[in-house]
């Protein structure tokens, strides 16, 4: 489950401080507002990791929002296993971009929001335990998010999108704060995860290497207003690596110069 | 000598000696007689007096009466009606036009009514109470909903949360800290406001005493109840702070 479909999408957000808006034509943008995404198109396979690149800014967040259902688009759809979306749902698990543990809850009550409908209890507290075990936070469970490093906080929300085993994860930039070591670790253990579970999904990153080595699919979008510059399946073999695989070494000077960077300065 | 003076209560104890010391000085040599100023020894030897015959107990058990069950109808009240004014917008532009028109009005101002409307005794004084705390909680309550970040109503509709969940695991932790401090504030409001209404309304508590003394002519019994009064507002206040420490409450003096 988790096959997507994204038609047509725009999203422009207007200054409501000076609303103004030509009768005649609606779907104009004029003013005082701001065209984020224009006319996306994309679809994503059940299954399918997809990555999405692009400079900071653009929208990257803004669209995983939509697709999530916490935002609305102006125009176009988001269809999910033939349904058009119409709000979030425990379906599709969202980890934000800035801390979204809940403050007043210890790691463990975080967890377990997941899980608050399972009827045996021992069951659930087991699944907690191993959740908080797979990101490495043992100790730490009756902590409260305060008492956390950036980065265990980190670890502590993916352990709670996780726990819920959704159809879909939506992630947004779900690496960042970590250091490096916890970074690749993280990483692998979502690509596992993935190969394991495989669900669909949506990883958002500003990291050009990470979307290379875990995405089933890249997506590159362009500067403000976003446009999707390329969507393309990668089919490496994993393990993968840039010094191995030439050709992937090649895909990632194009990435780079796509997105304005010389690579090989 | 740092350790004396990192000692808590070291600090606070020399500046009540202070207080005393100068208290004696302008009573002993301002020049008032003894009837007008009286000095700490007189005050003191005359609050045993009121404490060994009960009068001060039963003066202030009634105004702590008052301020209790005032406070806790603004509470029982205030803060459903301050989550419903942060949550829904509908109720916020319908109600809260009435609210800011009736919050600046002082709740001495109601005196003359409530005075007409519940007779002599502890249901104006309760009524004046309720309103001293009712719309400070109102709004305060009102703000601390509204500021909660809205990532955690993103999060609750992800977990898909009743709206009874939305409640209890969103919104009434998410506003505790800043309805803690709001209470903190209240409370002293409370107090200060049954000390007026117990100057004409009623015939007992720590007003009227202070009233009814003033009418004698013995200021020590004033200073008295000015003294207890005093102790008591730092009392409640300190109840009110210690509320913050609750550990789920915790977060908010850590993490803002
Ligand atoms: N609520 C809003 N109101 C008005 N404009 C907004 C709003 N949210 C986002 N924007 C605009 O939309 C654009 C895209 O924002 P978005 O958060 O999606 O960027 P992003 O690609 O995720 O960037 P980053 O990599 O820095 O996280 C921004 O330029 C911002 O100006
Ligand atoms: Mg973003």
């Amino acid at each position: 489950m988790g096959h997507i479909v994204i038609k047509n999408l725009r999203k422009e957000y207007i200054d409501r401080r000076h609303k103004r808006r030509s009768k005649d034509e609606p779907n104009e943008c004029i003013g005082d507002c701001v065209l984020v995404l224009d006319n996306i198109n994309l679809e994503f396979c059940e299954g399918e990791m997809v990555t999405i690149l692009g400079p900071s800014g653009c929208g990257k967040s803004t669209l995983l929002r939509i697709i999530a259902g916490f935002d609305k688009p102006t125009a176009g759809s988001v269809v999910i296993n033939g349904e058009t979306l119409t709000g979030p749902s425990s379906d599709h698990i969202f980890v934000f971009q800035h801390n979204a543990l809940l403050p007043w809850m210890t790691v463990q009550e975080n967890v377990a929001l997941g899980l608050r409908g399972m009827e045996d209890k021992e069951m659930m507290k087991e699944q907690i335990q191993e959740h908080i075990e797979l990101v490495e936070l043992e100790g730490f469970e009756n902590h409260y998010p305060y008492q956390l490093s950036g980065g265990m906080q980190r670890r502590a929300e993916l352990a709670r999108a996780l726990a819920v085993n959704p159809d879909t994860l939506f992630m947004d930039e779900p690496f960042t704060g970590l250091d490096f070591l916890a970074h690749m670790k993280m990483r692998e253990e979502v690509v596992n995860m993935h190969e394991y579970f495989e669900k669909t999904i949506l990883v958002v990153t500003h990291d050009i290497d990470d979307a290379l080595i875990m995405g089933d699919r890249i997506v590159v979008l362009s500067g403000r207003p976003a446009h999707v510059k390329l969507s393309e399946k990668l089919d490496f073999p994993r393990p993968r690596s840039f010094v191995k695989n030439t050709e992937l070494s090649k895909l990632r000077d194009e990435v780079y110069l796509m997105l304005g960077v010389n690579y090989a300065v | 000598m740092m350790n004396i003076i990192n000692r808590p209560f070291f600090l606070p104890f020399i500046a009540f000696s202070l207080i005393l010391a100068v208290w004696e000085i302008l009573a002993r040599y301002s020049g008032w007689s003894i009837h007008v100023f009286p000095g700490p020894m007189q005050v003191f030897i005359s609050l045993w007096e009121l404490i060994a015959n009960g009068t001060l107990l039963r003066h202030t058990v009634a105004s702590l009466f008052r301020v209790t069950v005032g406070f806790y109808l603004a509470i029982l009240l205030g803060i459903p009606l301050g989550i419903l004014l942060g949550r829904l917008k509908l109720v916020r532009v319908f109600l809260n036009p009435v609210i800011q028109f009736l919050r600046p009005i002082s709740p001495l101002a109601w005196i003359p009514l409530s005075m007409l409307w519940f007779g002599i005794g502890d249901k104006p004084a309760v009524f004046l109470i309720f309103l001293a705390s009712f719309f400070p909680l109102v709004v305060s309550t009102t703000v601390a909903v509204q500021s909660i970040n809205p990532v955690y109503f993103h999060v609750a509709a992800n977990f898909n949360f009743t709206r009874y969940e939305v409640v209890t695991k969103i919104v009434i932790p998410g506003m505790l800290p800043s309805v803690i401090t709001a209470l903190r504030i209240t409370i002293t409001i409370a107090w200060l406001v049954v000390v007026a209404a117990e100057m004409i309304a009623v015939k007992s508590g720590l007003g009227y005493l202070i009233l009814d003394s003033r009418n004698a002519l013995t200021m020590d019994y004033v200073m008295d109840g000015m003294i207890v009064i005093g102790v008591i507002g730092l009392l409640l206040d300190h109840a009110m702070m210690r509320l913050s420490r609750i550990e789920s409450v915790f977060w908010g003096t850590r993490s803002r």
